[in-house]
């Protein structure tokens, strides 16, 4: 049987347009060469959207001690040192520029008197260095890069979904997938192809994720031959919303707590002050008097335990409802409305404030929300070159999410709205350059696609009756129980028997209905990835035999020095996941001194 | 919870109906939550659009009995139980299926906005605006695109002159960088010409639906429309020949 499919061509190809996909494209139509941005959703609707507190960059506006290696040192005390040293200094280092960058092609943040950019407080983070516009930072960046990027000549494929990279002994040659429309098949050949695909969080129930992080780059890498690092730091945004239930995990940004707002537990006590760690001991405060002042003279004081990194909040606030000092729907309280004047949380907050008005009828400038951890972000991802962003595979580049590396086991709110501009920008220069370096046609096997096209057509012509949707809610409750914040051997060697069930099933999909625009047979194929990921970070949790940033294992709660040095790599081989422990690339004596002088 | 009897549009761009559906509801449920309910467990092939489920990314827009409104900030508590609830696409986009219309049209208007120009840096290299100065500006930029001002427009929606006009939308966004800081262009022609500006009538049904609620009419078009009278206006013309600036955003 011969399968139609239309085929596109281009020197690169970037799937994915949030904003390492966008600033990606950018990059390398500036190169000069031929550029196809190919989208699941509609442009401007990725995930990046939905990001609130603002972008991490060390521009000194309203801390001028502020510098790159003070960002640098932040980010990796925050990934508990287990950061790509060479990429959380080229983050550190570049961020401030990819900002200004941004300002010129139209963004508008809020300003300083000096009417500079203004920066506020975040988790993790020593200054004030979150460049915002109120607590819709995401739809700024991403509306930003959308329409410098509608005037470079770039291609833009939109509502269209890449299933399968496509390899020719080493290299890469494009990518193939469907049109959601039409469903018709659609061949990219390329000669380089940017992965900016996100992240993986509807493996979980509770998320803050939408509808498309499946882990299709994720995926897609390691079944094209790429390692993964890191896949089992997988961090728990804190404050997600808990009640009403339909709008469980939507996330609460960390600006509220940045602008003044507390955590309480339900006899009133800021609680965090129980829960600093012996590694942030030092530079927290640890009363509430020295915790207020510090947002107004942070030279003579210490950050308050409110904004310790998001590994310690989720964990703090994990135990407190455990010991049954939670909020009447399982979570804790957040509190701004007794903090700070109502007109100060309108204009600091105001996506916050129309939320809770509208989705939860509270009204946050008078009333306490009821806060708990949801599934946010994998630091987890694609093992690539630091500088280049290259994955293991040549021709192969990944930026943003799902790249590993930059966060370590933990990743600081605000550094991955940098992470994508930084990468994104490096991503889209060296995918070009390899592009232009490696001259010639692409050649791709047709037997290869055509076997693809067939396979990704069975759900409509299988014998069985299996529920796409019942299969990925099942996915989502194994990993939300199993697979949890707190993990043990036990129930991760029970999440992967469930898993392996799941994926039997997977392949009893049936679909009903037609090609066009089909969400069942959508989600029958996401089923795919979603599975694959969630195996990729069962066993790497199993693997890593410590407690550390987004890993908290109850079997094994210590942070060893030994593993603060080791990789936890997935990579396939010969059709089955297999797992590696692979040492860190090591910091150079100029870098390591930063974190021996401040204490 | 009650049980709500939704009334769903189903078919493609030849045929279709609504088709009833029967779902029982739990606390805090958003219309695009009955939606997915359905899709999971009656109708695994009822098409919507959707992503953030949170305001954000102006994905899920559809008509709640005739309203334009986002599926996923109408709960459904606000409507009536006893009442069947229909939920159709935005109508004023061609039908690809079920709750999802083709909007390439709002894709192709935006890429004819000439983009900034922008003027050069502060001797020190750095670019200084004021808070009061883009306050305006800011409120534009919460658009969420989600196209309902687009959808509820009679130029657009019942004399379908998409050809010649660009829609709210894009009047706001060309308002946006008229009236940014660091801008050099003026795009006053381009809103009459290109744009068709002159063709609204300030009905404000756009300003009406707009979720953001962004005072579309009265900050975005009603100034640009002043300004194009005073680009026409002798005096005007005259005293900006000499003096060789810009009218300034009213």
């Amino acid at each position: 049987m011969a399968v139609e499919y239309e085929t596109h061509e281009h020197d690169v190809i970037v799937i994915g347009a949030g904003g390492a996909g966008l600033r990606a494209a950018i990059e390398a139509a500036a190169q000069g060469v031929s550029v196809g941005l190919v989208c699941k959703s509609l442009l401007g609707k990725a995930h990046t959207v939905m990001a609130e507190g603002g972008i991490a960059a060390a521009l000194g506006n309203v801390w001028p001690e502020d510098n790159w290696q003070v960002h640098f040192r932040d980010t990796m005390r925050g990934g508990k040192m287990l950061n790509n040293w060479r990429m959380a200094q080229l983050h550190a280092q570049e961020a401030p520029e990819r900002v200004l960058e941004l300002e010129r092609w139209g963004a508008l943040f809020d300003r300083t008197k000096d009417g500079l950019i203004l920066q506020r407080d975040f988790g993790g983070h020593r200054y004030a260095r979150l460049a915002h516009v109120g607590d819709r930072t995401g739809l700024e960046m991403i509306r930003t890069l959308q329409y410098h990027a509608i005037h470079q000549g770039i291609d833009v494929y939109m509502e269209c979904k890449v299933e399968r990279l496509l390899r020719d002994g080493e290299r890469i040659r494009g990518a193939f997938g469907y049109w959601r429309n039409t469903g018709a098949f659609v061949l990219f050949k390329a000669k380089a192809v940017v992965l900016a695909t996100g992240g993986i969080g509807k493996i979980y129930e509770i998320t803050s994720n939408s509808w498309e992080y499946t882990g299709d780059g994720h995926a897609a890498a390691l079944w094209a031959g790429a390692d993964l690092i890191d896949m089992e730091f997988v961090q728990f945004h804190p404050t997600g919303m808990v009640w009403p239930p339909s709008v469980r995990g939507i996330v609460v940004t960390e600006g509220v707590r940045g602008d003044g707002g507390t955590l309480r537990n339900n006899q009133g006590e800021r609680f965090m002050f129980r829960y600093v760690p012996e590694f942030f001991k030092a530079e927290t405060a640890d009363n509430e008097a020295e915790a207020d002042r510090w947002y107004e003279d942070k030279r003579n004081n210490r950050i308050t335990p409110d904004l310790l990194p998001r590994d310690e909040v989720a964990r703090a606030i994990n135990a407190e409802v455990k010991a049954g000092r939670g909020s009447p729907h399982g979570g804790v309280f957040l509190d701004i409305g007794t903090r700070r004047p109502p007109d100060y949380i309108k204009k600091r907050l105001p996506s916050m404030y129309h939320q809770f008005k509208e989705l939860a009828g509270v009204d946050i400038t008078k009333e306490t929300m009821e806060v708990g951890p949801t599934c946010h972000y994998v630091m987890g991802g694609v093992r690539v070159d630091a500088d280049t962003t290259q994955s293991t595979v040549p021709g192969l580049f990944a930026a943003g999410e799902v790249a590993g590396g930059l966060h370590g086991s933990n990743r600081l709110g605000g550094n991955s709205l940098s992470d994508l501009l930084v990468f994104g920008r490096r991503a889209g220069l060296y995918a070009a350059l390899y592009a232009k370096d490696l001259g010639g046609r692409v050649v791709v096997d047709t037997a290869q696609v055509e076997a693809i096209a067939r396979e990704l057509l069975e759900p409509f012509t299988r014998p069985w009756n299996e529920n796409p949707y019942a299969i990925q809610a099942e996915l989502q409750e194994t990993m939300q129980d199993l697979v949890r914040i707190i993990r043990t051997e036990s129930e991760l060697r029970h999440a992967l028997r469930k898993i392996d069930g799941l994926k039997d099933r997977a392949k009893k999909v049936r679909v009903e209905g037609g090609r066009t625009y089909n969400p069942g047979w959508h989600t029958a194929l996401d089923l795919r990835s979603l599975l694959t990921v969630a195996e990729c970070v069962t066993l790497a949790a199993i693997e890593r035999k410590e407690s550390r940033g987004g890993h908290t294992r109850d079997d094994y709660p210590k942070t060893e020095a030994e593993w603060g040095k080791e990789n936890v790599v997935v990579r396939q081989k010969n059709g089955t996941i297999q797992i590696a422990r692979e040492p860190l690339p090591e910091m150079p004596v100029e870098l390591r001194r930063l974190f021996e002088e401040k204490k | 919870m009650p049980t709500y009897t939704m009334r769903v549009f189903r078919g493609d761009a030849r045929r279709g109906d609504f088709r009833e559906y029967h779902v029982e509801t739990a606390e805090g449920m958003v219309v695009l939550d009955v939606i997915h309910r359905i899709q999971a467990t009656q109708a695994h092939d009822l098409a919507c659009r959707w992503n953030c489920k949170a305001g954000k990314c102006g994905s899920c827009s559809a008509e709640i009995n005739g309203k334009p409104r986002l599926m996923c900030m109408t709960r459904m508590d606000t409507l009536a139980a006893g009442a069947p609830i229909t939920v159709a696409p935005i109508r004023t986009f061609p039908l690809i299926r079920d709750l999802v219309t083709d909007v390439s049209y709002n894709y192709e208007k935006a890429k004819t906005v000439p983009p900034l120009r922008l003027k050069p840096p502060d001797p020190d290299g750095r670019y200084r605006m004021m808070q009061e100065d883009i306050d305006r500006i800011q409120e534009f930029h919460k658009c969420i695109e989600c196209f309902l001002c687009q959808d509820v427009c009679h130029v657009i929606r019942d004399h379908d002159l998409k050809r010649q006009f660009a829609g709210p939308r894009f009047f706001i966004k060309i308002a946006a960088l008229d009236m940014h800081p660091l801008d050099t262009r003026n795009r006053t022609e381009f809103a009459a010409r290109e744009a068709g500006i002159g063709l609204c009538n300030i009905t404000t049904c756009c300003t009406e639906v707009c979720p953001e609620g962004i005072h579309i009419t009265d900050n975005g078009i009603i100034p640009m429309k002043e300004r194009r009278a005073d680009d026409y206006d002798p005096i005007v013309w005259l005293l900006r020949k000499f003096r060789g600036q810009r009218p300034e955003p009213a």
